[in-house]
């Protein structure tokens, strides 16, 4: 066959490698630079096309997507604004390490640099918040581009990567160029998987020689696999020592196991907190130190040697100094770690152990999460055990949006398995939650899909009930309705004298009608002896439904470590408020 | 571990693609790192490899998070540490225009021969110096140069390499 006959436009060239790519589901939005792909989607039927209502929703959307299934979430946009309102999403993904592939619009190549009609610096935009990006300037690259970008999208540490194709370039006709048949072994992006087998002998003479141990475990370990979280769980119960999740990690170690102290961090337990602080070996596996986890580095920790797994060499030694960094897959170096352990079966120090564990029953036993019941309003807390409740049984997603919310979903829901929780731990972007459900419940139909939200959240993209409605996607937005950017409030009142400046939520709409509005059914709760009945219906409705739960105004989220403090000096509840004000230094940190 | 902050030279072999350069300089901006000087051109036409000599300061922490930052940048294909790496070599070009006359002039020249510095270009009242060195040397030859009626300094930056027949 002569090249002229097998070769097609660029548009069909790209269809055809997202399909090699094993892609099933885009979401995008149309525009005039990406016509071509959209005629060419019509022409086809191995992709669907799910049609969000906001370029930044369908960044959201492919994030929900990858997170609760382990694949590439792929999005299309348009040049200019198509490009510049996904970047917020972009970010998000690139802070939270989700593999996403990126399409957007460019001005034919002759026109770039013209400030043409929707043109956009886009590569430029993007640089600093993908993993990396490619303007393709001519159709030949284009097919291997788009290969490369999923290679480099999912391996190592995952982001999201920026394709740019010039319209000339989508209309241009070429060979398809299929992806290799083994992994692309790329020039110069080669992610290293396999621990050094020396620091797995260090480590594991470590881990056996500790006598105050504690296992940190992150979003590292989510991102490496299911397999990665069952050998976390094994590890954890051949060893005896007790875990704590980060936000991102929830779930990679079961909720219920009692060898499990929560999550820790600025919302965290405080079991799992002073655990931290009091250890005498940290096992970092795929955290990353973040600023949330930490509080006050120069306290953080002190008396430990720590032990950091990572797959990516820049988050060591970053915030953090480390006796022992190990660089590689969670997965890999967890089975490396479990060959080890039950190669040599050291001898703990069980005596020690054991007063470990009672120092933290003692901790335990404070009860931190404890909060004042109230039969005449809901208690946030309260609206969120119910949910647990009536969900804990079904096949459950849940994601969030950004604020009290958030942290209260993560302290009170139970996650028992990895890609079920899905949160916008590092970038903290409102309006993630919503968006992220839809793509949650793309990938899993009959699930039952949930969107913890705030009533402030839940405004920043609440055009998406348009999709849920088109696409009759089942998810339930569960607002904890306290008439406050919460989280600002609670921070207005510990550190600016409880002046509450612009987090009031004033002309709120009628969530009822709203989803009344879109073909969605609403329903409302203000009566905590009404929770569980409305929490049935909610679960009942088969398609999709708002449920504002109107919560106690003034509650606020604790435990809290209050920004510039130490893991050991939390705030467990309001009487801790007063007789501790944020010091100034404090006071700067976000 | 020390947290004094001290300059070091890294040396960068990239794909020479549009925006690299803008990835390396967007890294170091940032994420709040100082560039004392860089340099960039191609090396390797047939592969389209470029090589990066960037000299920047930090504690040792900050330029180990420096290199992996620019380690994991995916056309990046080696990052090498000149200063850690053993013993190496530092040259920096510069064009030095001086304009004077009389015994100026010729204590200008006398010096230039001092500093071997060649005169590439001359009229009656200036000259052209191209002088290579390290960064001390380039230096103190304008330094000297000031009092004999500089008037304009071009210089190239900072390249390196290690001593010794091994490629980096």
């Amino acid at each position: 066959m002569k090249p002229e006959e097998s070769a097609t436009t660029g548009a069909d060239l790209l269809v055809k490698a997202l399909i090699d790519e094993e892609v099933e589901v885009v979401f995008g939005y149309p525009g005039g630079a990406v016509l071509p792909i959209y005629d060419s989607l019509f022409k086809q039927n191995r992709l669907r096309h799910i049609l969000v209502r906001h370029e930044q929703a369908a960044v959201h959307a492919a994030e929900g997507y990858a997170r609760s299934t382990g694949k590439v979430g792929v999005v299309l946009v348009t040049s200019g604004p198509g490009a510049t309102n996904a970047v917020t999403g972009l970010t998000d993904a690139l802070m939270d390490s989700i593999p996403i592939v990126c399409l957007t619009g460019q001005v034919p190549t002759h026109l770039i640099g013209n400030d043409a009609f929707q043109e956009a610096d886009t590569t430029g935009i993007t640089r600093p918040c993908t993993k990396h990006n490619y303007l393709v300037k001519s159709v030949g690259d284009l097919a291997r581009s788009v290969h490369e970008a999923f290679y480099v999208a999912r391996s190592g540490r995952p982001g999201p990567v920026v394709i740019d194709l010039p319209k000339d370039v989508l209309m241009n006709k070429h060979e398809y160029v299929a992806p290799p048949k083994v992994a692309v072994t790329h020039k110069s992006y080669r992610p290293q998987t396999q621990p050094d087998p020396k620091k797995i002998e260090q480590a594991i003479e470590m881990i056996a020689n500790a006598r105050r141990p504690v296992f940190y475990a992150g979003g590292g370990v989510i991102n490496a696999g299911p397999k990665a979280s069952k050998l976390l769980t094994q590890l954890v119960h051949l060893t005896g020592y007790p875990v704590t999740n980060t936000l991102m990690g929830l779930g990679a170690f079961p909720a219920s196991d009692k060898q499990f102290l929560g999550m820790l961090g600025m919302h965290g337990t405080y079991e799992a907190n002073l655990a931290m602080h009091g250890c005498d070996v940290m096992i970092n596996i795929g955290a990353r130190f973040d600023d949330r986890i930490t509080g006050n580095l120069t306290k953080f920790s002190p008396g430990s040697k720590k032990i950091h797994v990572d797959i990516d060499p820049s988050s060591i030694n970053k915030n953090v100094h480390v006796d022992l960094a190990i660089v590689g897959d969670a997965g890999i170096v967890l089975e490396e770690l479990l060959k080890a352990w039950k190669a040599k079966q050291p001898k703990v120090d069980q005596k020690a152990l054991k007063a470990w564990w009672a120092e933290i029953d003692t901790w335990r036993a404070r009860n931190c999460l404890a909060y004042k019941p109230n039969n005449k309003v809901i208690k946030p807390q309260y609206a969120l055990e119910r949910l647990y409740h009536h969900i804990k049984d079904k096949d459950h997603y849940i994601t969030t949006e950004v604020g009290q919310h958030q942290m209260w979903a993560a302290q009170f829901l139970k996650f028992e398995e990895p890609n079920r929780w899905m949160t916008s731990g590092g970038l903290g972007t409102m309006g993630y939650g919503f968006p992220a459900a839809l793509g949650v419940q793309i990938a899993h139909p009959d699930a039952l899909v949930i969107d913890v939200a705030g009533e402030a959240s839940i405004m920043m993209n609440i055009q998406e009930l348009s999709t849920a409605a088109q696409y009759r996607l089942p998810v339930k937005i569960f607002i904890l309705n306290n008439q406050y950017m919460g989280m600002v409030r609670q921070w207005q009142e510990l550190l600016h004298g409880g002046r509450y400046s612009e987090s009031y939520s004033e002309a709120l709409p009628d969530f009822v009608k709203l989803a009344d509005a879109f073909g969605a059914v609403g329903l409302r709760c203000t009566d905590p002896a009404k929770l569980d009945e409305t929490i049935q219906q909610m679960i009942a409705i088969r398609g999709p439904v708002i449920v504002d739960v109107a919560v106690d105004k003034a509650e606020n989220c604790f435990p809290m470590i209050p920004s510039g403090a130490a893991h050991y000096d939390m705030l467990l509840g309001p009487a801790d408020r007063a007789a501790r004000p944020v010091s100034e230094e404090g006071m700067v940190l976000v | 571990m020390t947290t004094t902050a001290s300059s070091h030279t890294i040396s960068v072999l990239v794909d020479n693609e549009p925006g690299i350069l803008a990835r390396v300089v967007g890294l170091f901006t940032g994420r709040g790192y100082n560039i004392e000087s860089l340099t960039v051109a191609e090396t390797n036409a047939a592969e389209k490899l470029s090589r990066i000599t960037i000299v920047t300061a930090g504690t040792p922490m900050v330029i180990e998070q420096i290199k992996a930052q620019l380690d994991r940048l995916v056309p990046v294909h080696r990052v090498h540490d000149l200063t850690l790496e053993g013993a190496h070599i530092e040259r920096e070009l510069a064009l030095v225009k001086v304009r004077s006359s009389g015994e100026k002039r010729v204590e200008a020249l006398r010096l230039a021969d001092v500093f071997r510095a060649k005169v590439i270009d001359a009229k009656t009242d200036s000259f052209v110096f191209e002088v290579t060195g390290t960064t001390e040397k380039v230096d103190s030859f304008i330094g000297l140069m000031s009092a004999l009626g500089l008037v304009d300094i071009g210089r190239t930056g900072i390249v390196g390499m290690t001593r010794g027949g091994e490629a980096l």
